[in-house]
């Protein structure tokens, strides 16, 4: 677990890229200071891309506290998305994969371990969700880690009452299940299918069934010769 | 219009409540309806189980998945450039837009920017979806509620728009021309003419549904304080595009969103309607065609020359990171949430989709209202039934 200090420089660190417009991004630096201060050790990681986004990653069981927090007092009144992330890669690897797309090198083989996104994380589910104020127009995306194969979390419906059908979704797809949640039956699937689809150790079965034919044709870009050194634009 | 529109509201909520207390002397049993499902690819169906109390509907309960193709299962498995045309088929009537957020959030993550001119005409052709989506919406809208000859004009001119499409794409519906660092071919010879004259035909259409469909009064009495949304309730369920900016929300991401679209270039208005009822979200979309035209318009004179693709590598590789794009598309709010490992497909995409969550609000808002009234209201919705369940 990293302290709230390797965030402070991890802004910095951004705004000294020579990126020469976005430096600091005042507005969401401000919102991230102010979280911190609420939530206290229950966020534990956030990061802002200046001028375009921010996240924050928070504790399992302030998952509905946040809500309320980024509702009443960020103003973040609209609702985008509630989704999840499965970070533990495939076991099926890139066997799925036509040979053609195969070739790269870095390609890992066997069992590779997780490696998460921004803001980090620590188990293998993590819920994502994004909100909105339209009024300043900056959203926050906030992440929270689920213990377990089969975790369960509190539902977001009080705050957000469009959640209802994301965390069917989410139910459905990931297998994380949601408590307090009024109706929680699948959304998509049949009630009697079995797997959680969105899953990484759920296969794709018709990949299985007939191979793809992977890359094929790889078309040139406007005003590219089959040299791929030349210089683009030259002739248009 | 605000204080006629306020007597209506009072005098429909003054009528509920009596038959509400009829309803309870009586002691009437309750009635279970299917609306739908019809085949799903019919335009702007859904199946919805009511329970009716007489003629007031109790509870609705939409049914999803008969049209679900499973797309985020699928991008993890395609290239940066084949999700593209798994992607236009979300949204089916403006399949362009929904190339553009996908592409604009791997160009992020790859920190490529297409050159001016890809920019430019992006929007155009984004423009030109829109058009070619809410003219329809704007014809169907009218057959929903018993009038057959508008939407007759709406395929009529809708053809136009989508000939332009297709003469710089090569595809009507699923064009599948956006590439990550601009686009694929360059505009053909003459087509900046066609499309003026396009939006000419377009501009006489909405003046054409201005006279028959608004101004008609028994479209205004279908569609007058039915189906009203509060701004904070449709905010919280994520309600986005036309449907919330009749409700008196000014947001629009094409004027605030500021990602690599040339709207911020252009001279243009955003609409909103302080109702939040069927009416409103009919008007928001008529004012909406025509600003769309006037921005196209300003975008055919104003094109500038240069290259139409950045420098990108002949084989897509999109660096580690994550990223989320969001724009206006026709239908409301689209954006895609891309988590890259540096491979050559995305580890995860997530789609949120406008249709999914304007569709979500149905149970709130088809409580307590009358069974013709329920079509009104779905139909002012707008969504596509590809966009819900993608």
């Amino acid at each position: 677990m990293s302290s709230p200090n390797s965030t402070e420089e991890e802004i910095v660190d951004e705004s000294t890229e020579p990126e020469e417009e976005l430096l600091v991004d005042e507005e969401r630096n401000a919102l991230i200071s102010g979280l911190k201060k609420d939530l206290g050790d229950d966020l534990i990681e956030s990061h802002v891309t200046p001028g375009v986004d921010v996240w924050i990653r928070v504790t399992q069981e302030c998952w509905l506290e946040t809500a309320k927090l980024l509702f009443e007092k960020n103003k973040m009144s609209f609702f985008n998305f509630l989704s999840a992330i499965d970070w533990k890669p495939s076991p099926f690897g890139r066997e799925m994969d036509a040979a053609i797309d195969n070739d790269s090198d870095d390609q890992v083989e066997g069992e590779s371990e997780m490696e998460w996104g921004i803001t980090g994380g620590q188990s293998r589910f993590q819920l994502l969700a994004r909100v909105h104020n339209p009024s300043t127009n900056i959203g926050i995306h906030v992440k929270a880690d689920l213990e377990g194969e089969f975790p369960e979390v509190e539902t977001w419906i009080p705050v957000y009452p469009g959640a209802n059908w994301h965390e069917r979704e989410v139910m459905e797809m990931f297998g994380i299940s949601f408590t307090n949640h009024p109706n929680l039956v699948n959304l998509y699937l049949p009630t009697e299918f079995e797997g959680h689809p969105l899953r990484k150790d759920f296969p794709l079965l018709s990949r299985r069934a007939k191979p793809w034919p992977g890359i094929v044709d790889v078309e040139l870009m406007p005003g590219e010769d089959d040299d791929e050194s030349e210089e683009i634009g030259e002739d248009t | 219009m605000n204080s006629e529109a306020s007597t209506q509201q009072l005098s429909y909520i003054a009528n509920q409540a009596s038959d509400a207390r009829v309803n309870i002397e009586l002691e009437t049993e309750g009635m279970t309806l299917n609306l739908g499902p019809q085949h799903p690819a019919t335009h702007g169906t859904l199946r919805i189980i009511v329970r009716l109390d007489g003629e007031q509907v109790v509870s609705a309960d939409p049914v999803m998945g008969y049209m679900h193709r499973g797309y985020e299962k699928l991008s993890e498995v395609r290239t940066y450039p084949q999700v593209t045309t798994l992607v236009n088929r979300i949204d089916w009537l403006g399949s362009f837009a929904n190339e553009v957020p996908f592409i604009l959030a791997a160009e992020r993550l790859m920190e490529v920017e297409a050159p001016p001119r890809a920019q430019w005409i992006r929007t155009a052709l984004f423009e030109l979806s829109r058009i070619a989506n809410v003219v329809l919406f704007l014809g169907d809208m009218a057959v929903q509620l018993g009038a057959t000859t508008p939407v007759f004009y709406a395929f009529r001119d809708r053809e136009f728009v989508l000939n332009q499409i297709e003469s710089v794409t090569g595809g009507r519906f699923h064009p599948n021309f956006d590439r990550i660092g601009g686009i694929k071919d360059d505009l053909p010879k003459g087509w900046i003419q066609e499309t003026k004259d396009v939006l000419a035909r377009i501009h006489s259409f909405c003046d054409e549904m201005q006279d028959l469909v608004v101004g008609n009064e028994i479209f205004q009495t279908r569609t007058r304080g039915i189906g009203i949304i509060p701004a904070d309730v449709g905010l919280s369920y994520g309600l986005s595009g036309a449907n919330i900016r009749s409700s008196g929300v000014d947001w629009d991401l094409r004027r605030d969103g500021g990602v690599g679209l040339v709207h911020d270039q252009l001279d243009w208005k955003v609409w909103t309607h302080p109702d939040g009822d069927s009416f409103a979200r009919y008007w928001v979309r008529l004012q909406e065609v025509r600003e769309s035209c006037k921005m196209v318009d300003q975008i055919l004179d104003g094109i500038p020359s240069g290259p139409i693709m950045a420098k990108v590598p002949r084989i897509i590789k999109v660096p580690p990171g994550e990223a989320y794009v969001e724009t206006e598309n026709p239908l409301g709010i689209m954006g895609y949430y891309i988590v890259s490992k540096g491979d050559l497909v995305p580890y995860r995409v997530k789609i949120r989709s406008a249709s999914f969550n304007n569709v979500s609000i149905t149970p709130w808002v088809l409580k307590g209202v009358y069974v013709p009234d329920v079509i009104s209201i779905l139909a002012s919705l707008y969504f596509i039934l590809g966009d819900i369940d993608r």
